[in-house]
């Protein structure tokens, strides 16, 4: 289970994370939510030990997370940043085996696991072709495969972190992705994920940590966080909350 | 993009072409020996008690001309192809070179100081004249990509970007010095520096191959054993360390690793370019990019070129010899040319 304490981190002379206390809990999606620059990549950054604290600690199954050694931290903490720069011209499957190096589990276990992983991703017919000539879509769930692979199935103990993971997809996609990140949460793993839409946030996510300038502004279940007043004061937007006419989960509909 | 050939494929292929290369540089040349006199000699050399005690014409060729020649052209090939890979693998750029990080410039400044000063001082002894040349040529190499290395440092992390950008500065400044010695020197010295800086595998011997034989080994045990750690660079160095890599500890192996082989290399037999860069590009587009089999693939590819590119320039104007240098430039660089109007 990750875990933060007081984080507060600085760059440059100016903090730019302050105050995050937060627990991933098993088999749960939190969703964090917050205008550009409101410190959501910086919070994933410290949460997966790329940035050092200035205050605070990460701690990763109750031991601080710069004590893990990287191949062990890597079997249990997976991380898909916001953007891949890959030029190379690895077929899609290589991309995704790239997910079970931190593993020896074998060719025919890590092939099994790299078609389960591309499936979840809903990019199984992608397998055999070249990565550098697949779409921008595409190539993010080739990308979210590869950490569904680095943790598959996703017991209990894992945690999945990740930075805007639909940013490039399509309507039907961004929907069969956060999708898969529940079922994968179903297995028993922690997931964090960084969303823009609320409306996704809202429908897929069990928690929602809200961040305006570094702060946590609120952080409770999509029910308690996504209420007008808040979302006035963070993202300066005026809302009415609806119900789903379906799921029941809160509509967000701008006025 | 798909890669054309299965590994197996290329590697026998590639072993082929490493015999055939092989051959012919210990066959060919001003007095060619038929196939089974070379064999014969090679493995006379080698201890095997086959035919006469006495030492024949063809013994004499292959051992005191040709297989130190030959062993240098491998070793040379081999680390610059590996060197090449490693470059493009730390920059993430399948266009990367081995002279980015200022090995070679260093490398020919270490020369040039070695050439002109000595002259300067009235000569060096022949007898220790090419060690010392070859000791300034890896100093120098060592000297400045250690600079590079340390003016892309900040905060503990290595900026590929800075390092990448020092190193055109460095480079410039490294010829810039070689220019001013290239200015300062006299007829003789002027001769003995160009020569040096177009490359050439001639003059090898046993003494001074011992060195490269060395640091290329190392080279190619270690490399590979990165080869996982590279693949995964590839994606980024944060995606790296989210694979459990340890990325900073990775790029330092690299670019000492480069220093030590490109500086070894041009040390032994001066500046051969494009080895670097053309082997482990075709290699990829030949396999693909996994490191686990471009690494040895570039190993032996690069080999076999270096061979053959030596050959082509014992041979174009027989009994007179070309620079390798210009005989890789001179196929390297259309072939550049043709990789990148292809990839557009």
């Amino acid at each position: 289970m990750l875990q933060a304490e007081a984080l507060s981190i600085h760059r440059g002379g100016r903090t730019v994370l302050e105050g995050v206390d937060l627990a991933l809990q098993p088999g749960r999606v939190l969703g964090v939510l917050g205008p550009n620059g409101a410190g959501k990549s910086t919070l994933l950054g410290a949460l997966s030990g790329e940035l050092a604290p200035a205050h605070g600690h990460v701690r990763l199954h109750g031991r601080p997370l710069e004590q893990w050694s990287g191949s062990e931290r890597a079997r249990c903490l997976a991380v898909l940043p916001q953007s891949s720069t890959l030029s190379f011209g690895f077929r899609v499957e290589e991309v995704v085996g790239m997910g079970r190096l931190p593993h020896a589990t074998g060719l025919v276990c890590d092939r099994e696991i790299v078609e389960a992983a591309l499936r979840a991703a809903d990019a199984a017919h992608l397998f055999g072709r070249s990565y550098l000539a697949l779409s921008g879509g595409e190539r993010q769930r080739v990308h979210l495969a590869r950490v569904l692979a680095q943790l598959w199935p996703g017991a209990q103990g894992q945690t999945l972190l990740l930075d805007e993971p639909t940013s490039m997809l399509d309507p039907l996609h961004q929907h069969s992705i956060l999708q898969a990140t529940r079922a994968f949460a179903a297995q028993g793993a922690a997931v964090l994920v960084i969303l823009h839409d609320l409306n996704l946030a809202a429908r897929y996510c069990d928690r929602l940590l809200l961040l305006q300038d570094g702060r946590p502004q609120a952080l409770g279940s999509p029910d308690e966080v996504l209420r007008p007043e808040p979302l006035k004061q963070v993202f300066g937007l005026d809302v009415l909350i609806q119900r789903h006419p379906e799921q029941g989960h809160p509509l967000i509909v701008v006025r | 993009m798909t890669p054309a050939l299965r590994p197996r494929s290329l590697f026998i292929a590639l072993g082929l072409l490493l015999a055939l290369a092989l051959w012919g540089s210990l066959a060919l040349g001003p007095v060619s020996l038929p196939l089974g006199e070379t064999l014969q000699a090679a493995l006379r050399l080698l201890g095997l008690p086959l035919g006469g005690s006495e030492l024949n014409q063809a013994q004499l060729i292959v051992g005191q001309i040709r297989m130190p020649r030959t062993l240098l052209g491998l070793a040379v090939g081999a680390v610059l192809a590996l060197c090449g890979v490693a470059m493009q693998g730390l920059f993430r750029n399948p266009l990367a070179d081995p002279g980015l990080i200022g090995v070679s410039s260093g490398a020919a400044l270490g020369a040039a100081i070695a050439i002109v000063g000595g002259a300067a001082f009235g000569g060096i002894p022949e007898a220790i004249a090419p060690y010392l040349l070859s000791l300034c040529a890896f100093v120098g190499g060592l000297a400045v990509t250690a600079l590079v290395y340390r003016l892309g440092r900040r905060d503990g992390l290595t900026s590929v970007v800075t390092m990448l950008l020092a190193g055109i500065a460095l480079n410039a400044l490294a010829f810039a010095c070689i220019g001013l010695f290239t200015y300062l020197a006299d007829d003789a010295t002027l001769r003995t520096l160009t020569f040096w800086n177009l490359g050439s595998l001639n003059g090898a011997s046993y003494a001074r191959l011992w060195p490269l034989l060395l640091v290329a080994f190392a080279v190619a045990l270690w490399l590979p054993r990165r080869a996982r750690a590279l693949n995964a660079l590839l994606l980024g160095e944060s995606e790296a360390r989210h694979l459990g890599f340890e990325v900073e500890r990775l790029k330092r192996e690299l670019v000492f690793c480069t220093a030590l082989g490109v500086g070894a290399a041009v040390a032994a037999a001066g500046m051969i370019g494009f080895i670097g860069l053309v082997v482990p590009h075709l290699v990829r587009l030949l396999v693909g990019p996994d490191h686990r089999v471009l690494l040895p693939a570039s190993m032996l590819a690069g080999a076999s070129l270096l061979l053959l590119a030596d050959l082509a320039a014992r041979l174009v104007l027989a009994p007179a010899e070309l620079p390798i240098g210009i005989v890789t430039a001179l196929i390297g660089a259309p072939f550049f040319l043709y990789l990148l109007i292809r990839g557009r």
